[in-house]
């Protein structure tokens, strides 16, 4: 069987990577170009509000050479979970983004984009007919969360990168993929071991953090063979060695044991990781076990409240030995005065970092040993104008307590910015994480051909 | 002679992130197979230790693996607060690792 050559440019698209490595890359012949540019590890709120993580600015200087590279070259150019979340409104910021480097660099390809963002009708009708259930350790799915979502899309597998690459797609830009996807689609279609393929394309998702110096913002080669798949940084400043494959393979993930996607589950347990070359790890053993029914991935988020921060310095060793005493004059003075708002309404919540700001309550140091603590006043609230209030009230009643034993009586916080308050606006969760039965995935994704 | 020895002097990789929006993945990677084998043997690093460090009951601790080929323990647990909602510490769960630092593994000598 024909070797298939996959270059990974780079772990997120808009994180940037070397031209040299890319070029090294090309040099390589490889057979397609792909690149994730998504993820849930920012939060709801990318999906939530319609957002992206990384600027326009980055994004299309990464899509601009890996295009121009794909149409000199002839080497299909494949982008998952476009824009951050996958939904339509980031398939639309990306595929603007693509007419806008083609118009600029004269560059004519036939572009597929794969819409992912799930019908709520549909997925109604799936509910009551029993067909979605928890994915992880999250609640059984209601009605009233379909509806409350702002924004749900279903995680496409293989299958709509294959379709679109048997459609003479030259670029495609998927909505919200698995991330092994996009790497793994054009070695299936050419009849190459899925197990193998998809393992692959977990470690490429990365670009170039398998290898040692480990990074996101550099260029990965895998090479697919028949029993086994080569990886190797194309910057011969990196190398592979098996224990960065092999760690790899658990990264981000609930069991080292398994991959899990809609072709199936992904067996490691017999996976040997051997070094290949000077910089080039060997993996063999990763199995397929296909599910018997077809079962896709559902993401949503819902708006939950609005925010409001006030970060604040504290230098004062008196006031700083009594932390606890002051969170809870706040508390109790915002309590009495607002006593027309039910305090279901709002949340206020004291990060203190020198305290436990990053554990919270799994922090197992509880005694404060720093000179000064950063504190992060945060309200969430059912409306910004509550979260705006209270936050202001809290920030001014903190500043001006006169705690025991103060001698500092001019103000209690250092703010290092005017205004000290900052309205960060609205909040989500991720209400749906579900999986739902589908009899054939083209009912949750479409393809659009667009010439350009 | 039992000699307790800290689990940074041991591993090359201990980390925690996320795992999906609503678990928490921990990763220990040992320097060599032989330093694996021989912290595996001692079984200090257990499903409850995690359960204890992390204070979570231990139905919790969704996985706990032993994994041969990375020279790897990884344990899950389900995540305090799902990541991005109200109450969160640290929404990439990339800096939940520090209870783990503090194991010590006693060696016989």
């Amino acid at each position: 069987m024909k070797e298939i050559r996959v270059l990974s440019p780079v772990g997120m698209l808009g994180y940037g990577f070397p031209a040299e490595s890319f070029q090294k890359g090309l040099g390589k012949n490889p057979h397609v170009i792909a690149a994730d540019a998504g993820s849930t590890d920012a939060g709801p709120h990318k999906l939530g509000a319609g957002v992206g993580i990384v600027s326009k600015e980055a994004t299309k200087k990464d899509l601009t050479l890996m295009l121009t590279a794909g149409c000199e070259h002839k080497i299909p150019v494949i982008i998952g979970s476009a824009g951050g979340s996958g939904a339509e409104v980031h398939l639309n910021w990306t595929s603007e983004i693509v007419k806008e480097i083609a118009k600029e660099k004269n560059l004519h390809f036939k572009m597929a984009l794969i819409h992912a963002e799930a019908e709520k009708d549909y997925l109604q009708k799936k509910l009551t007919e029993g067909k979605i259930k928890p994915l992880g350790p999250v609640p059984e799915l209601t009605a009233k969360d379909i509806e409350e979502a702002t924004r749900i899309v279903a995680v496409m597998g293989v299958h709509s990168h294959i379709k679109a690459l048997e459609m003479g797609a030259e670029v495609i830009i998927a909505g919200r993929s698995n991330d092994p996807a996009m790497f793994a689609a054009l070695p299936i279609k050419e009849g190459h071991d899925p197990g193998l393929a998809l393992h692959m394309g977990k470690i490429l998702e990365c670009g170039a953090m398998a290898s040692t110096p480990g990074t996101t913002s550099d260029c990965m080669m895998g090479y697919l063979r028949e029993d086994c798949f080569v990886v190797e940084p194309t910057n011969t400043m990196r190398k592979c060695i098996p224990s960065t494959v092999a760690a790899h393979t658990l990264y981000e993930k609930s069991s080292p044991l398994h991959i899990i996607g809609p072709e199936g589950v992904v067996d490691v347990t017999g996976c040997k990781f051997e070094q290949y070359s000077e910089r080039a790890v060997k993996v063999s053993g990763s199995k397929l076990k296909k599910s018997e029914t077809i079962n896709i991935k559902l993401e949503g988020a819902s708006k939950v409240a609005y925010r409001t921060i006030c970060i604040a310095g504290l230098r004062d060793p008196i006031m700083i030995k009594q932390i606890d005493e002051c969170e809870k004059h706040v508390r109790d003075t915002i309590l009495t005065y607002f006593s027309n708002i039910s305090p279901e309404d709002y949340s206020l919540i004291f990060h203190i970092y020198g305290k436990n700001g990053v554990m919270g309550e799994l922090e197992p140091r509880k005694e404060i040993t720093s000179h000064e603590l950063c504190l992060i006043l945060e309200v969430v609230a059912k409306e910004q104008e509550m979260a705006n209030t209270i936050c202001a009230f809290a920030r001014s009643t903190l500043m001006h307590y006169s705690y025991k034993g103060r001698i500092a009586t001019a103000g209690n916080l250092a703010f290092p910015y005017a205004p000290s308050d900052i309205p960060t606006g609205a909040v989500y969760k991720f209400n749906i994480h579900h999986l739902v039965e589908v009899d054939d995935p083209d009912e949750l994704f479409s393809i659009e051909i667009v010439e350009l | 002679m039992t000699k307790e020895v800290s689990i940074i002097d041991l591993a090359n990789v201990i980390r925690s992130k996320n795992a999906g929006p609503f678990e928490l993945t921990f990763d220990i990677i040992f320097k060599d197979k032989e330093t694996y084998e021989k912290v595996k043997k001692t079984k200090v690093i257990t499903k409850e230790l995690i359960a204890k460090l992390y204070h979570v009951p231990i139905e919790k601790v969704l996985y706990f693996v032993e994994f041969d080929p990375a020279n790897a323990i990884k344990a899950t647990i389900v995540r305090p607060v799902d990541s991005g909602s109200i109450g969160e510490t640290d929404v990439y769960g990339a800096q939940q690792h520090a209870p783990l630092l503090d194991i010590k593994i006693p060696f016989e000598e």
